[in-house]
């Protein structure tokens, strides 16, 4: 085994790093490291999961009032588009596994778009909650000519919102920005993908940061896949 | 055999006869502050978290010279709050959470594994420079207005304090990303990396330990991320979840925090434990009783407490049901650690045990970790829990086992592998006065606060009543005995790089994998990649060679690899194919 470790060396590119026998251990070593960094994710986002489900059972009335604020017909498009940017992701591992430096190229700027066009969105949603006063703690001073009625059936305008609404909007905004920040940071290293990809670094045998940064976006496009029905539908 | 290098020809010229030390390979400053080596950032660290812990020292004495006397003795109230603060942030999050981990694990787990470097060497580089940041932070709060909340930073107090604790707050947040990604290399590189012939089962316990620690720091550390962060948000943007005003619950705070920071107690034990591991093994010239258990242990301490954090809180108005449940859950961590100790125990039953300073910390360890284990299980009990809550009997508790613990284990692992990173040897006797004087100081310090806190005497208070000042004054003089140790200590050590005497590969006679390499290693830690064929504490399958103390020009005759050869066919090999290997090449060319 160690006589075969320099020859071995040789044969592969410089992407094999010195410490490393071959390249799968290479790779198996990566796509390891990488889903504990999602599994830290995961637990990152969880102290904001389990404040939503405090406050939800401590102010259900507020939850609900918050929730009817929200648009689903806007949240439901951004959850296509991030499905759709999940697959051209998937997609672009698939390439560099046949060695498709275009076809790479293609779906990763695909998945960048659709992560702009998300972000996009959210600016406007955001920009709209501002206006309306929709806002946490604090700074919570809702506009009521603008507030939806969330009672089911009623239609009239409402008067007042419940007592702890600007709870809500608080986790609301704490975690769609936390998620946000996430998708930001993933245009950029998927850009950096890209980059790398156009230079001819990716190959047949090396293909590893594609597997790896598809993994985190693909974390990313879980986590709003929570968000969306916690938030915006129930 | 431990670890037989099979040179091939290619590999021999490469690395050849005369590979120069980590140390000596480049000497210039920059190639150590953008090194991508362990066993430098290694270094690196070791050189960050004893700063720390001296700062974090001095702060102990100003405290404990504060209060000599009832009243005003040095500082005022507000001055003490924070110097108090400062204290256990700083020992806490700069020095003992990377101390063991980051600057011991970084330089032995990778030679422990066989393996060149840990598995990712960028981000191990990176994770210090997210260390240095947070340090600056935390330096920037002391600088501007400081802190006064105490480590634990609880709302509704660190809300409305005027003191810095935007920049003390991220700091932490910052040095927890450092402690994941840290934690995210160790686990892939135990993983990943290990030579062959090294499975689970002969992994060193230093590696056990490490790992389980790594899983801590992977699974619990974001949490206090989180939960800093929220902190954060309810200071800027008032978002009312911590806030009672707002609708939030103090409460919730306390869960978020002590979710990690029980988890945390055992990053900052587990690494302690795992040095003593390997120090009681070679001193004890055995192999460590109940080895899988003692690995186990690990694994089940780490686990467990994730179940226990509630224990902190029996006093902030949990539901009855739920003390008694964390109540129950925090006897069993008692299981766990009492299979370590009475394994350390066995181990050194009939073992050939000899005093030499790291053993005598490695003793000093079992010893008070028991005391600190114990005194646990007080704090534990609900209804002994309301007397001593918040007393100086958790201050005793906590750093019996943190300092009894944690900073003697490292200090021994100090010790232990001095020769092996520096090169150099200290000197015996006065590394066993500065032992002297820590266990003194140490006991003296802290087992006069049990009896102040099961007294009544309420922890952080600043001003207490007169009949406390004998024992208050007591303590203090401890810690200033216990402070003239560490300086001896750390004289000893310094001196010791540029006066010292040139060490060995292996000056304890260890059979751990870590003392085949020479002293210092060479950059790639082992000519060629080594071939594992038995376990770290397999003192009756080492041959006499692998256990010999001096230098390998000293080697007496008889011992020469040649005529090791009868002692391998004693015991057999397990793998007889690997085995054939030409062991001896390596040893013929050192000499
Ligand atoms: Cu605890």
């Amino acid at each position: 085994m160690a006589s075969a470790h320099d020859d071995s060396h040789k044969k592969w590119g410089s992407w094999l790093q010195h410490h490393f026998q071959e390249p799968v251990q290479q790779f198996e070593t990566a796509k390891l490291g990488m889903w504990l960094f999602l599994a830290q994710e995961v637990l990152f986002f969880s102290g904001l999961f389990v404040a939503y489900g405090v406050y939800r059972t401590a102010y259900p009335e507020a939850f609900e009032a918050g929730s009817a604020q929200l648009n689903r017909i806007i949240g439901g498009f951004n959850t296509c588009v991030l499905l759709v940017s999940s697959f051209t992701a998937a997609m672009a591992v698939r390439s560099a596994q046949l060695g498709k430096k275009n076809q790479v190229s293609l779906n990763l700027v695909i998945t960048i778009v659709c992560a702009f066009a998300f972000l996009v969105v959210k600016y406007f949603e955001y920009s709209e909650k501002f206006e309306h006063g929709l806002l946490p703690g604090n700074h919570f001073a809702p506009h009521m000519a603008e507030i939806h009625n969330w009672v089911e059936g009623a239609t009239g305008p409402v008067t007042e919102m419940p007592a702890k609404t600007h709870v809500f909007f608080g986790i609301y905004f704490c975690l769609t920005g936390l998620h946000g920040i996430h998708v930001a940071i993933g245009i950029g290293v998927l850009i950096w993908i890209l980059a790398r990809n156009m230079r001819g670094e990716f190959s047949k045998d090396y293909w590893t940061p594609v597997d790896i940064v598809a993994l985190y976006w693909h974390l990313v496009d879980l986590v709003w896949i929570y968000l969306f029905p916690l938030l915006y539908l129930i | 055999m431990t670890t037989q290098t099979t040179t091939h020809a290619a590999g021999s010229t490469a690395h050849g006869h005369g590979e120069v030390d980590y140390i000596r390979e480049n000497t210039s400053p920059l190639s150590w502050i953008v090194t991508l080596d362990h066993k430098r950032l290694g270094i690196l660290y070791l050189v960050s978290t004893l700063t720390m812990f001296m700062v974090g020292g001095v702060y102990a004495l100003l405290i404990r010279t504060e209060l000599l006397t009832p009243g005003r003795t040095i500082m005022d109230p507000d001055t003490y709050n924070k110097v108090f603060t400062l204290h256990g942030a700083i020992m806490v999050f700069l020095f003992i959470i990377p101390s063991v981990p980051a600057a011991l694990g970084n330089f032995f787990l990778p030679i422990m594994l066989g393996a060149k470097d840990v598995a990712f060497p960028r981000l191990n580089l990176m994770s210090f420079y997210v260390y240095v940041l947070g340090a600056i932070f935390a330096l920037v709060s002391i600088f501007t207005n400081s802190i006064d909340t105490g480590w634990t930073f609880y709302t509704p107090y660190s809300q409305t304090t005027s003191t810095a604790t935007i920049s003390m707050t991220l700091a932490v947040f910052i040095l927890g990303f450092s402690s994941i990604l840290t934690g995210v290399n160790f686990m892939a590189t135990v993983h990943k990396l290990r030579a062959p012939g090294l499975h689970w089962k002969r992994l060193p316990l230093f590696v056990w330990g490490i790992y389980a620690t790594a899983v801590i720091q992977v699974l619990a550390t974001p949490v206090l991320a989180i939960t800093l962060l929220m902190l954060l948000m309810e200071k800027v943007l008032s978002i009312g979840w911590f806030d009672p005003r707002l609708g939030g619950d103090p409460v919730l705070f306390q869960h978020f925090f002590w979710f990690y920071s029980h988890p945390a107690v055992y990053i900052m034990i587990l690494p302690g434990m795992a040095v003593v591991n390997e120090i009681i093994a070679t001193f004890s010239r055995r192999k460590i009783f109940g080895y899988m258990f003692v690995a186990m242990s690990s694994v089940a301490l780490a686990l467990l407490g994730f179940l226990v954090w509630g224990h902190h809180m029996f006093v902030a108005g949990m539901s009855e049901y739920a003390t008694m449940v964390f109540s129950a859950l925090t006897f069993f961590v008692a299981i766990p650690s009492g299979v370590k100790v009475f394994n350390w125990v066995a181990t050194l039953y009939n073992g050939s045990v000899s005093f030499q300073s790291p053993m005598l910390y490695a003793l000093a360890f079992i010893v008070l970790f028991t005391i600190g284990g114990l005194t646990g299980l007080f704090l534990g009990t609900l209804s002994v829990d309301v007397h001593l809550h918040d007393t100086y009997f958790v201050v005793a508790h906590f750093h019996y086992v943190m300092v009894g613990g944690t900073v003697i284990g490292f200090i021994g692992g100090l010790h232990y592998w001095w020769p092996k990173m520096t090169g150099k040897m200290y000197s015996e006797k006065i590394a066993r006065i500065a032992f002297v004087f820590i266990f003194i100081g140490f006991n003296m310090t802290f087992l006069t606060q049990f009896v102040l806190g099961s007294q009544g005497m309420p922890r952080r208070y600043y001003d207490y009543l007169d009949h406390f000042q004998p024992l208050h004054g007591f303590s203090s003089v401890g810690a200033y005995v216990l402070g003239v140790g560490f300086s001896i200590m750390l004289g000893m050590f310094i001196y010791s790089l540029f006066k010292g005497e040139k060490a060995p590969p292996n000056p304890w006679g260890s059979a751990g994998f870590e003392w085949a390499t020479s002293s210092p290693p060479i950059m790639h830690n082992f000519h060629g990649t080594p071939v594992i064929h038995r376990g770290p504490y397999d003192y009756h399958l080492a041959t006499e060679a692998e256990l010999f103390d001096g230098f390998p020009e000293d080697l007496p005759a008889t011992a020469k690899p040649a005529a090791a050869k009868p002692a391998a066919k004693q015991a057999p090999e397990p793998e007889p194919a690997k085995a054939a290997a030409p062991a001896p090449a390596s040893r013929e060319e050192e000499e």
